[in-house]
């Protein structure tokens, strides 16, 4: 199919690769401001506590500080950091500054400084006076009688229950699963639970603001959601949408760590408030500690099954710990049921529901998966374990109950992303060939079941299936507006976001597809609130089927009108014309470039600028797949699980770049894997997070695991751009129920409660044993 | 106090604080290439060469260094064309976000100053202190495995 394709579908260099790679100052901290403040925030060290009073008399006379800011100083907003589409489906729990901090790390007030160091003077010399308050630290007593009410603001919007501290709740029923379940010969009911992870984008949270030459406000920043950006400035700063400027150069990776609303409202007050540029720089620490994390989950999981393996009902009952603020509580959980139960879609009845809770910890926010991998952690390993019981090889008892082509689950019309979803059926589903490959690379059949030991070391395979979305249907919109120069090129401008993940590239790809140039003759410019068309912005991976999607529908309407224009300029009928590699050309030989076409018209021909809007909004989420196979081994000895190898095969429709497109499952899955065994935060007997760099914090590197093998699938998505769907999440469901049931395979350990550390393993080994 | 640094060859005579990183200090002069990221010497973004050797700028002091010579990035290639590290990192899909990417090339570039023909071990450790959030790192072992090639002649670019 690929082999029709000039451009897409191929391993196209990325368009800003030059530039990474000579080092250039392309991302925010680059941009130099020689007059620009230095913006620092005062944190609380206290989990839950008042502010009595705070006295910054002092810390204003101090030389080169300009200004401190309090809540006192700032209008009292209430307003989400969540950065989705308006109305956003997150509590209006958040103010800039308030007088109560909710966990540690929770500004307290704000300081502009002409230098880091009067900044930093000026940090250490504001007296805060607390009333400190009980504070709640674990999520399953967040909901008790008699605990301390985390939001009772008469301001805030948009809570579930404030008195219990339940952000939100969710809950829904396909069938009647309690029923159900009595018809099952086999019934597994466990508890799994999952921790939170940092999203360690190696470039840490920054804005530039400064005022424009007409007193714009103008915002550089590295986000994912600049359109977003400016509407949430616009509420908290009450400045018309009109006068604020977002510009996102390139960012220093994202994750969904860089979704919400976090630094730039700091900088964009300063900037209002003095006149003056400032830019705002998170530390290593601030960016652990008090942007966002991933939510942790624990989930009560029950599945049934027949003795044959038909599994018949599911239900998953959670709890989800959203942190001291609100921001995508109810999406994330709602997505670990919508994007995982939809894949065993032959069961008759499912139930999926629980509570968001408040804790005093650190809010947690979108991350890459969003929610999806802590919905599958329970769901894979039950029916994992469900497959031991009726002594099945699990990954037969996986690909015989799951979804393929054709197929449908109510569950798509049920649960959407804060509200109903909508129903479709699979147009592509390669799963089968994801099995197929990935169990012939892991070599399944020779491993499974054989605990093949040497010495105290033993090994062991697992598997797990995943399924993502493309995109929010029906809310998630992107435009494309492209322009042409007189030359044949083209502008292409787009509101998407490249997070690093080639989305510039792939979506100047479709241009030059659709338009028959050369790659080089497509010049994007992406991201820029004053310049480039709306997009949502890079999450919810939706930005190669939505964004996508709108860049193909504005190159098909620029070569309509191209068409239209030559037709009158040649003289020949549109239908007698055709575009190819740059040039239109009629059946009788006359021809015109496009660059002669377009050099006429702006200059001597019918006088116009050559240029084409569209939107995208997408009627369907067309899921990827993918089958991923873990090999690890396990010293009995000591419990250390050594990753020895981890497979991956997805179904992304068509890559529209392939090297671009492995990379992403390979990230997401190396993403994946640091969860399941390294990454680990650990908190304070306060509530402060103690593993908040990255010595304490375990990110994996080159040496931690053995071999990485991600692999693509032919696939075609017929509503997608040249067939495409997304690949940027779904590399991050299964690392951690695929370690979990290798371990398993190895040591007849079933870890539910991940990370998992070696210590655990150990600790289950010695009580085998007793 | 004053400080002199070779920086790609070419002299800098710079005002520094005494207790100025190099990081800092390459920043302001222009060499936007050095990067910070966790500041504390756990990530290896602010690599540079030191007399050819990497050392991560953002623990070093400046005024340690004063009169020797630094690599950044912005030296590596010659001018338009790309050192084989780059073109490597290009062709393979090493670089994603790309943030990470300068420290990678120059601790690369110090391995194979040292060793032109490392085995795919030598490459992990030689690079195991370069965090990258984004690839999964296997295209960045393989590009610089493949522009180790390119060095030795044995594959065209």
């Amino acid at each position: 199919m690929n082999d029709s394709f000039v451009t897409v579908g191929k391993p196209k260099r990325k368009v800003d690769g030059l530039a990474i790679v000579r080092g250039k100052p392309v991302y925010t901290p680059d941009y130099d401001m020689p007059d620009a403040l230095v913006v620092k925030l005062l944190r609380s060290p206290h989990a839950h506590a008042l502010i009595k009073n705070i006295e910054t008399e002092h810390a204003k006379s101090i030389n080169d500080v300009v200004d401190i800011f309090t809540f006192c100083d700032v209008e009292r907003i209430a307003y989400t950091r969540a950065g989705q589409g308006y109305p956003e489906p997150s509590p209006y729990d958040t103010f800039l500054l308030d007088r109560k901090v909710r966990y540690v790390g929770d500004p307290v007030a704000i300081v502009a400084a002409k230098t880091e160091k009067a900044a930093k003077d000026a940090l250490r010399n504001i007296k805060v006076e607390y009333e400190i308050l009980d504070a709640i630290l674990e999520m399953k007593e967040a909901t008790k009688e008699g605990l301390p009410i985390i939001h009772d603001e008469s301001e805030c919007s948009g809570i579930y229950d404030k008195s219990r501290n339940i952000a939100a709740h969710y809950e829904m029923n396909v069938g009647d699963v309690e029923e159900t379940l009595k018809t099952c010969d086999v019934v597994i009911e466990r508890t799994y639970h999952i921790d939170t992870q940092l999203h360690a984008a190696l470039e840490p949270h920054n804005a530039l603001t400064y005022l424009d030459s007409v007193g714009r406000l103008t915002v550089i920043t590295s986000t994912q959601v600049p359109f977003h950006c400016r509407r949430i400035l616009s509420h908290i700063l009450n400045k018309p949408i009109a006068d604020i400027r977002v510009i996102k150069p390139r960012i220093g990776g994202g994750f969904g760590g860089k979704q919400s609303v976090i630094v730039e409202p700091y900088a964009a007050l300063v900037t209002i408030k003095t006149g003056k540029p400032a830019r705002i720089t998170y530390t290593r620490e601030e960016v652990s500690m008090a942007t966002n994390i991933r939510h942790e989950m624990s989930f009560d999981v029950t599945v049934g099954a027949t003795k044959d393996g038909k599994i018949k009902a599911i239900s998953l009952h959670g709890v989800s710990n959203t942190g001291a603020y609100g921001e995508h509580s109810l999406t994330t959980f709602m997505v670990s049921g919508s994007k995982t139960l939809p894949l065993y879609n032959k069961v008759e009845a499912v139930h999926f529901g629980g509570d968001i809770v408040y804790t005093n910890l650190p809010p947690a926010g979108a991350y890459r998966g969003y929610g999806a991998p802590q919905g599958l952690f329970p769901l894979d390993c039950a029916i994992d374990e469900l497959a031991y019981e009726i002594k099945l090889d699990p990954l037969e008892l996986k690909e015989i109950n799951s979804i393929r082509e054709g197929e449908t689950s109510p569950i798509f019309e049920i649960m959407g992303e804060g509200r109903e979803g909508v129903p479709q059926t699979m147009k592509s589903c390669k799963l089968q060939e994801c099995i197929d490959l990935g169990k012939n690379e892991i070599d399944w059949e020779s491993k499974r079941g054989k605990k093949i030991r040497n010495g105290s070391k033993v090994r062991g395979v697992g598997c797990a299936l995943a399924m993502q979305g493309s995109g929010i249907p029906k809310v998630d919109m992107g435009a494309a507006t492209i322009k042409m120069n007189e030359d044949g090129s083209f502008n292409l401008l787009v509101g998407a976001t490249d997070l690093g993940t080639g989305s510039d590239t792939i979506l100047a790809q479709i241009a030059a597809e659709v338009l028959t140039v050369p790659l080089e003759k497509v010049i994007v410019y992406s991201s820029d609130t004053d310049i480039t068309p709306f997009d949502v912005g890079a999450y919810a991976s939706s930005t190669t089927y939505v964004s996508g999607n709108a860049v193909r529908l504005a190159a098909e309407k620029i070569k309509e009108k191209l068409f239209e224009l030559a037709s009158k300029y040649l003289g020949k009928g549109v239908s007698e014309l055709s575009l190819q590699s740059g040039m239109i050309a009629c059946k009788d030989g006359a021809s015109v470039s496009l660059s002669e076409l377009c050099t006429m018209h702006m200059y001597t021909f019918n006088q116009q600028q050559i240029s084409e809007s569209a939107s995208f909004v997408g009627e369907e989420s067309p899921p990827p797949f993918a089958a991923s196979f873990a090999e690890v081994e396990v010293d009995t000895d000591t419990g250390k699980i050594t990753l020895l190898n981890f497979v991956s095969y997805a179904d992304c429709g068509v890559a529209l770049n392939p090297i671009q497109a492995i990379g992403q499952l390979e990230g997401a899955s190396m993403q994946g894997i640091g969860w399941a065994l390294y990454e680990d935060i650990i908190y304070g007997k306060n509530g402060r997070m103690l593993t908040n760099d990255f010595f304490t914090y375990k990110v994996p590197s080159r040496m931690d695991f053995g071999k990485l093998t991600c692999r693509l699938v032919d696939s075609y998505e017929p509503t997608g751009p040249f067939g495409a769907k997304s690949i940027g999440e779904i590399g991050i469901d299964t690392p951690i129920p695929a370690i979990a049931n290798a371990i398993f395979d190895a040591t007849g350990i079933r870890l539910r409660h991940a990370p998992f550390k070696s210590e655990r393993v150990l600790f289950e080994i010695l009580n085998m044993e007793v | 106090m004053k400080i002199t640094l070779n920086v790609n060859g070419k002299l800098h005579d710079i005002d520094i604080d005494p207790g100025e990183y190099l990081l800092d200090v390459l920043r302001r002069i222009g060499y936007k290439s050095v990067r910070r990221s966790c500041n504390s010497a756990s990530c290896g973004t602010c690599t540079v060469l030191l007399n050819g050797k990497p050392i991560l700028s953002c623990s070093t002091f400046a005024a340690s260094v004063d009169g020797q010579s630094i690599e950044t990035v912005e030296g590596m290639s010659d001018g338009e064309k790309l050192h084989p590290i780059q073109e490597a990192i290009l062709e393979e899909g090493g670089a994603q976000c790309g943030y990470c990417i300068p420290g990678l090339i120059m601790t690369g570039e110090a391995l194979l100053r040292e060793n032109i023909d490392p085995s795919d071990e030598e490459i992990k450790l030689a690079l195991n202190g370069n965090i990258c959030r984004c690839t999964g790192y296997e295209p960045q072992n393989r590009a610089i495995k493949k522009a180790a090639q390119v060095m030795r002649g044995e594959l065209d670019e």
